[in-house]
């Protein structure tokens, strides 16, 4: 029988704001542990939440950027569960009423564009870390992520294989980075996924009962977490079983998916309006002035790169997968006479190599755009070639100045003076009877070794093109 | 209405406070009561009411972002039962 | 000393009379004295004498009028350094790290903290029967409850072991001990006293404000307590007028309704008589009595029963034993240190209360309990909204009957519970009152009358208070036996 399969993705994405989402706390990853928790967070008796003003305009923005309904009237419920990581006995998120109602998604498929439902957003606070190592058979609590500001992200169930699934993800980790709302560190949680999974007989419509999977925390493991329940599920109805509505854990180890049914135990959340928070209610200008500071985005940015720089979809496409590595591209361009494609060249070839290489952000590259755009016009304006100007980049990516410097202070400068690079090719032939007989009788060949043979002399300096001119046209003269 | 013990038990284990086999029937009891006081409730007719969960129904004020608390983990962890490395420790949790 | 007034003592200090730390010693030695009544939890001698030192080092004519003058605090509110109980067993060794900003105003204002007074625990019962700290005694009669929970606050300035104390009120927690002793109690609107360092009981409903022997007390204390909080997102961003300044305004032509549903059934015929003779006071005064309705006001209990539990029960999950407070001394695992924590922590009433709210939020019954309450409490405030077309302000008696004998109802939590009949409604619809001393029972107990105002107009309902207090002396009485 053929299968279908159906997932649904539940993103926690921890936003960029300075203090936490309902104390004054700041927020900083791999503090020392209990030092960024202040009596809000740690929940004492009497304290209260006050909620932050940029986590609601960064849900905003995120909803404006997926075309979804702003809830101008939302409210903050209580989440009522005990468990030692979450201080007030109670998680403060959205329940009946979110921030941000239904919008969607485009994302690439092999067979085209597809439209990906997004049902909601809403705003939560995230609980601490329990510490497993061993304390005496204890656990240890740190709550310095306790209150951190959470947007959750539900998806419809749109996605029918483990590959769009992550094409979703990469989609909505590209937006979130580019509106700024979120650093999107999976290692470090700030980007979390729960998929929802269910699998059904081919052109059946009901949806077949579906498990949560927990904690897959890179878009390798989501692909893989779902490929494998998929085929844990098949096989059960196959084998004249029944899927079992419940959560699972992935294993990234095992590679396999377990039952955390131990943890579902009488789960009764109990939600209610939070009363110590009274409906937020936010104003069309509050909107507005929230859409006036949307950049463009990337799917937006990557159609104008394609047309406006006459890039090809795949560079297009690399190029806006950030917005970092956009702005470095668009501001090279608009500073240098050269070619587009040529800096696009420039950025997915030698600097993301650097770049990898030594696991920096292109924010922190030390070869600017400025500089960059600096380089390539010594290309273009042939004051060096394309091989001495890999030399000169690494030059700057060293430190040691912009390419004009550079060039400068190595003598890097391309010998374009026609009559000094005769002499030179008259000096080579000179010495070169034979090669020039072998050329004379067809052996073409030995044109590159004179070529050669001049760069050699020059130090790589001649400009290859004039070399190739006049030794061409003094050896069939 | 009447509560049953299996009510109450379970209660008891949302609300993680302990009813012991003796207590079940008072509490099956004196929350029955509680609960057929509360049903009086059902005298009024809310059909068309909106619920109210605040006292004139403000909206919510926003703070800006900005950080205003110092770390206090000494004093607060001062007070606390049990805690080692500036962790505060609980028997194991179980995933 | 303890028969002045607070004006009194302003003015004892401010002229060189006596100085803050005799002040303070004279009170403190009252409270060892009378320690019968049980009214404090928590009185720490050298700290109250040292704030009273600091205030005498402060004191000249630029100090703020009240540097130096004690006053206790209901133990709930979180004082630095200080033990704060809540009348639980579960906060039994828990020094609050911090000041609530209640507190913070009246430290900021020069005043010196007498002590922490009893309560019922977690500000949930009517009696102060349910503190782990024992009962507080009624000045007026020792085998009588004092009310609550507010019941230490207001045994503490019945009795003169304080000058003025603080309260809160859930369902009539100030209003109820206030008129069970013969005292000044004022529930604030919704919003005009910061909540935070106020430990929660339902936070809906949870307003803190003064418990003190007349209105012009209550309205010095209401200066300090009152303003804006940036910290409690349900306070109301507004300045609070200077209270004292509105009082001493003619009464003629005031409009006071009188709610129907105030004087029937279950009603003692001694506190329908009193609060008829108070009413003929005011009509000498030049106002009208109107008769009014609020026809949803006997399901105020009901309604009450169920938000006030399902907050608590939820307010109350912090208590945990993680990271303050007790925790149970031995646990198989998390689950059971939870339980034991919990059940060795709180008091039945408590307990009852947590399950019962626990239950009301539950799958399956939030929108037949939780849900149905919240639009019966919107019929409650409208028919507040609509009654004060008709009125100016509302009266009747604070309470069904005078003070009851220790031990009669604590057996019976739905009787308790009915106790707040005429009270819990002003805290759904978020409004201010005051109870006033308006006469006495048969038995000597004392009576009070309510006074509740529309939403922050607790200037008019203070002044209509205070021009009462000017024309009887109830207030003044002192319970026989204490002296």
């Amino acid at each position: 029988m053929a299968w279908e399969t159906v997932i649904g993705l539940e993103v926690h994405v921890q936003l960029l704001t300075r203090s936490k989402i309902f104390s004054g706390a700041p927020i900083r990853y791999g503090g020392e542990p209990n030092t960024q928790a202040c009596a809000v967070d740690i929940a004492l008796p009497g304290v209260l939440p006050v909620m932050n003003v940029e986590a609601a305009r960064m849900a905003v923005k995120f909803g404006l950027a997926v075309d979804a309904n702003i809830n101008r009237r939302s409210i903050f419920a209580r989440k009522n569960y005990f468990y030692p990581d979450l201080p007030k006995g109670y998680q403060i998120s959205q329940f009946e009423l979110p921030i941000v109602g239904a919008g969607h998604l485009m994302i690439d498929t092999p067979s085209g564009e597809k439209h990906i439902g997004i049902t909601r957003a809403h705003l939560e606070e995230d609980a601490g870390k329990s510490l497993h190592e061993d304390f005496h058979g204890m656990t240890g609590i740190d709550l310095n992520r306790a209150g951190t500001p959470l947007l959750e992200i539900v998806s419809e169930p749109d996605m029918r294989s483990a590959q769009e699934a992550v094409a979703y993800l990469k989609r909505l980790h590209t937006l979130v980075r580019y509106l700024g709302i979120s650093d999107g560190n999976m290692q470090e949680g700030s980007f979390r996924c729960d998929a929802n999974v269910s699998v059904r007989p081919a052109g059946q419509q009901e949806y077949g009962t579906r498990a949560e999977l927990k904690n897959i925390n890179s878009f390798r493991f989501v692909e893989r977490a779902i490929e494998f329940e998929v085929e844990r599920q098949v096989e059960r109805i196959e084998d004249g079983g029944e899927v079992v509505q419940e959560t699972r854990l992935y294993d990234p180890n095992k590679h396999e998916t377990r039952s955390m049914r131990s943890k579902e135990e009488a789960h009764d959340y109990r939600y209610f309006p939070d009363p110590d928070l009274p409906p937020m209610v936010l104003s069309e200008e509050f909107v507005e002035q929230v859409r006036a500071t949307l950049p463009e985005l990337p799917q937006a940015r990557q159609q104008r790169f394609e047309s406006d720089y006459d890039l090809g979809h795949d560079d297009a496409a690399q190029l806006t997968a950030d917005r970092d590595t956009a702005d470095y591209f668009e501001a090279a361009v608009k500073t240098s006479a050269g070619e587009a494609k040529t800096t696009a060249n420039w950025i997915i070839g030698e600097l993301s190599g650097y770049l990898n290489e030594e696991n920096r952000e292109i924010a922190d590259a030390p070869v600017s755009a400025d500089m960059l755009a600096g380089l390539i016009d010594r290309i273009h304006d042939n004051t060096i070639s394309g091989k001495i100007a890999k030399e000169v980049f690494k030059a700057m990516w060293q430190g040691e100045g912009d390419a004009d410097a550079i060039i400068e202070a190595r003598g890097l400068k391309q010998i374009s003076d026609s009559g000094a690079i005769e002499s030179i090719i008259d000096e080579i032939l000179a010495g070169s009877a034979a090669q020039i007989e072998q050329y004379r009788s067809g052996q073409q060949k030995v044109f590159g070794y004179l070529v050669g043979q001049v760069m050699k002399a020059t130090k790589g300096k001649a400009n290859p093109q004039q070399v190739n001119e006049i030794l061409r046209k003094k050896l069939d003269g | 209405m009447a509560l049953a013990k299996d009510t109450v038990y379970r209660i008891g284990r949302l609300a993680r406070i302990h009813v012991g086999d003796e207590e079940a029937d008072r509490y099956a009891d004196e929350l029955s009561r509680i609960l057929d006081l509360v049903e009086q409730m059902n005298a009024a007719d809310t059909e068309r009411v909106e619920p109210l969960a605040h006292p004139q129904e403000r909206s919510l004020r926003l703070r800006e972002d900005e950080i205003t608390e110092a770390d206090q983990r000494e004093a607060f962890q001062g007070i606390a039962p049990a805690v080692e490395a500036g962790l505060y420790l609980v028997p194991k949790v179980i995933e | 000393m303890h028969t002045k007034s607070l004006t009194q003592l302003v003015e004892g200090l401010r002229s060189g009379e006596f100085s803050a730390v005799e002040l303070a010693q004279w009170y403190l030695d009252r409270i060892e004295r009378h320690a019968n009544l049980n009214a404090f939890i928590t009185v720490d001698r050298e700290l109250t004498l040292a704030q009273a030192r600091a205030a005498d080092q402060r004191a000249s004519q630029d100090a703020p009028p009240l540097n130096g003058i004690p006053v206790a605090h209901k133990d709930i509110f979180c004082a630095e350094g200080m033990l704060t109980t809540c009348g639980s067993r579960i906060l039994g060794n828990f020094t609050a790290p911090y000041d609530a900003t209640v507190i913070e105003r009246f430290k900021a204002v020069g005043t010196v903290i007498l002590g922490k007074t009893n309560m019922d625990e977690f500000a949930m019962g009517s009696s102060n029967e349910t503190s782990y700290y024992g009962p507080v005694r009624n000045p007026w009669n020792p085998e009588l409850v004092p009310g609550g929970s507010s019941g230490g606050s207001a045994a503490a300035v019945a009795a003169r072991l304080a000058p003025a104390a603080t309260g809160t009120d859930t369902g009539g927690s100030i209003r109820q001990p206030a008129a069970f002793c013969g005292v000044t109690g004022l529930k604030p609107s919704y919003g005009r006293v910061s909540r935070y360092g106020m430990v929660a009981f339902a936070s809906s409903l949870d307003q803190g404000g003064p418990i003190t022997r007349s209105v012009a007390d209550a309205a010095l204390l209401l200066d300090v307590m009152a303003g804006f909080d940036p910290r409690d997102s349900t306070s109301v961003e507004q300045e609070a007028p200077e209270f004292t300044a509105a009082l001493g305004q003619e009464l003629s032509g005031l409009r006071i309704g009188l709610p129907r549903q105030y004087f029937g059934e279950g009603l003692d015929a001694a506190v329908q008589e009193t609060v008829r003779e108070a009413l003929k006071v005011y009509e000498g005064l030049g106002a009208k009595l109107v008769d009014v309705d609020l026809p949803n006001s006997e399901l105020c209990v009901p309604c009450y029963y169920v938000l006030a539990p399902s907050e608590a029960s939820s307010n109350l999950s912090r208590f945990d034993g993680v990271r303050y407070g007790h925790r149970a001394e031995h646990y198989d695992d998390l689950m059971d240190m939870y339980m034991r924590t919990r059940s060795e922590g709180f008091g039945a009433e408590v307990k009852r209360r947590i399950m019962i709210g626990t239950y009301a939020l539950s799958a399956g019954y939030y929108d037949a309990y939780y849900v149905k309450a919240q639009k019966l409490r919107r019929l409650i405030a409208d028919d507040f909204d609509r009654a004060f077309e008709q009125c100016d302000v509302l009266m009747g008696p604070t309470t069904p009957s005078t003070a009851f004998a220790l031990g009669a109802k604590s057996d019976d939590p739905v009787a308790m519970y009915l106790n707040d009949i005429y009270t819990i409604s002003v805290n759904l619809a978020g409004l201010p009152a005051l109870s006033l001393p308006a006469g006495f029972d048969a038995r000597g107990m004392p009576v009070g009358l309510q006074v509740i105002g529309r939403y922050f107009d607790e200037s008019r309902l203070l002044n209509v208070g205070y021009r009462y207090q000017q024309e009887t002396d109830w207030h003044d009485r002192m319970p026989a036996g204490i002296e």
